[in-house]
């Protein structure tokens, strides 16, 4: 045992500090020095991932792999009635699943509440962003229109899920082909042509980034689980490819100057350019492979 | 500004984006009305209304115990229908921020449960949570680091920023978001947006919702100082 002790000294008192008995000392430790555990800087975000397509079965998909994190979205389209109030409208329903599977804090049954603010916010940013017209999802206004059933499920969470959902939905939105439909004029029935199917308007890029905010004054891009756990308060900002902005989610924990906003929103549109850039190079690379 | 004036409604002007006015609607808060919780609150603002009953610090369930801090647990009741989806994320919303400003180390190892029952939505409904949370907060005289308020802005069509929307205004509006300051730095504990807006409104915002900030203190020693010390910090 004198030699293991003999063999520390020389070593920083960083690396003395026990990650699983002192996790918050050991991050501090890191970022004193301007950097992380996982070797990234406080403003770097993790590698990013996308497969589109990955699920042939359903009719638009995606897979994105933020670091560890993933998340697959599936886009399944029905035909339904409009609501009353918007009849020449169709609709979006986004659903974020974190199952036992993806880490051992979520436990089976009903969604917890991560889970429905997840998918509250990615509802609310569709919406506020009108990625998609909804009016595009009519057939027959105040008849028949689309619904567009977003799944979002999580396989592995380390953190950050909500950038890697809006990524997989951006991306799962613009893999998805509708087939068309017409309605026979003597029975009224819509007809299905599988055959022919048309792409989806995408409107609007959105791109989301989440910072941490550590000890009340270290602000973190793209947190790891271990960091949004010892965090203080997590921001998430949406932008489109306009620099405008769809959402500046922070849902409570400590505060935040104006200037810190600034900084944030900043970091978020550059993110956004690298986003837009691999959504389209993936984009392109399959329309190649078809 | 004197408590009376801010008692019955509150106008003030400031210029951002070119000029605006900054108004309030009526509102006004009501401490300890019920005699079960520790702690309770009904906050009105123009139509909207919550009522708000805090209890605690009581035994906590060991899967929800948390060794070196107290766990809280807010519920929001909607005026008709159970909750959904929407009043989860309202939860969180509320709950982290109480957490930010609550000193839950204080009491470790036991719970804090914040109940909202909505009475009526007239638009502005999260910042009238958050004013019925913080004011029942105070009554149940949990020891907190600071103080805070919730505004809510809308940006209309025509560019025009509207402060404290009623539910005909929320509807019309471009952009809507709510925030949280807290009144000892006045700075943001909570956002929540909806609708898209660029980023010369949003820092327009934070300087018009620097400006509500007095009022909603203000409006904390007018209510009823049931237990100064409380009070006394902001000051």
């Amino acid at each position: 045992a004198s030699d293991v002790s003999v063999l520390w000294l020389p070593l920083p008192r960083s690396l003395l500090t026990c990650r699983t008995a002192e996790p918050l000392e050991y991050h501090r430790s890191f970022l004193k020095e301007n950097c992380r555990p996982d070797g990234r800087e406080l403003t770097e975000f993790r590698t990013t991932t996308l497969n589109i397509g990955s699920i042939s079965t359903a009719d638009g998909s995606a897979l994105v792999k933020l670091g560890n994190t993933t998340i697959i979205c599936g886009i399944k389209a029905e035909l339904a009635n409009p609501t009353v109030e918007a009849p020449g409208k169709g609709y979006i329903v986004p659903n974020v699943d974190l199952p036992p599977l993806c880490s051992s804090r979520f436990r089976p049954g009903p969604p917890g509440e991560e889970a429905q603010a997840a998918s509250q916010f990615i509802a609310d940013v569709i919406e506020s962003s009108e990625v998609i017209k909804t009016e595009d999802l009519s057939i027959d206004r105040g008849k028949l229109c689309w619904v567009l059933y977003c799944d979002l499920m999580c396989l592995d969470y380390d953190g950050n899920i909500l950038d890697a959902c809006v990524i997989a939905l951006l991306a799962a939105l613009k893999n998805t082909r509708l087939p068309e439909v017409t309605i026979n004029k003597e029975t009224s029935a819509p007809e299905v042509n599988l055959e022919k199917r048309w792409e989806l308007q995408i409107h609007k890029h959105l791109v989301s980034a989440s910072f941490c905010i550590f000890d009340d004054s270290i602000l973190i891009s793209d947190p790891t689980a271990e960091e949004e756990t010892l965090s203080t308060a997590h921001l998430t900002v949406v932008t489109d490819e306009d620099d405008r902005l769809c959402s500046v989610h922070k849902p409570g924990g400590t505060s935040l100057s104006g200037e810190r906003l600034q900084e944030c929103i900043s970091r978020a549109t550059t993110r956004q350019r690298e986003i837009q850039k691999l959504i389209a190079k993936v984009a392109h690379s399959v329309k190649k492979a078809q | 500004m004197t408590p009376s004036a801010c008692d019955k409604s509150a106008f003030s002007t400031m210029e951002v984006c070119g000029s605006l006015t900054v108004s309030l609607r009526e509102f006004g808060c009501e401490q300890s009305l019920l005699s079960r919780p520790d702690g309770s609150a009904s906050f009105v603002q123009g139509d909207t209304s919550v009522m708000a009953g805090v209890y605690g610090p009581a035994e906590v369930k060991v899967s929800k115990e948390i060794y070196d801090r107290a766990t809280l647990e807010v519920l929001v009741q909607p005026k008709v229908g159970l909750p959904s989806v929407r009043e989860r994320s309202q939860e969180q919303c509320v709950r982290e921020t109480c957490e930010a400003s609550l000193l839950l180390t204080l009491h470790p190892r036991s719970s804090l449960t914040l109940i909202l029952q909505v009475l009526h939505d007239d638009g502005s409904l999260l910042s009238c949570c958050l004013n019925a949370a913080c004011m029942a907060l105070m009554d149940a005289g949990l020891p907190m680091s600071c103080l805070f308020c919730g505004v809510t802005c809308a940006i209309s069509t025509d560019g025009q920023i509207i402060t404290d929307p009623t539910a005909a205004q929320e509807k019309e509006s471009r952009a809507l978001m709510t925030f949280a300051i807290d009144s000892a730095k006045h700075s943001v504990l909570m956002s929540s947006t909806k609708g898209s807006f660029s980023v010369h409104e949003v820092s327009g915002l934070m300087t018009g919702k620097k400006e509500c900030a007095p009022f909603q203190t203000n409006k904390t020693v007018n209510a009823k100082p049931k237990r100064p010390d409380v009070t006394n910090r902001l000051h």
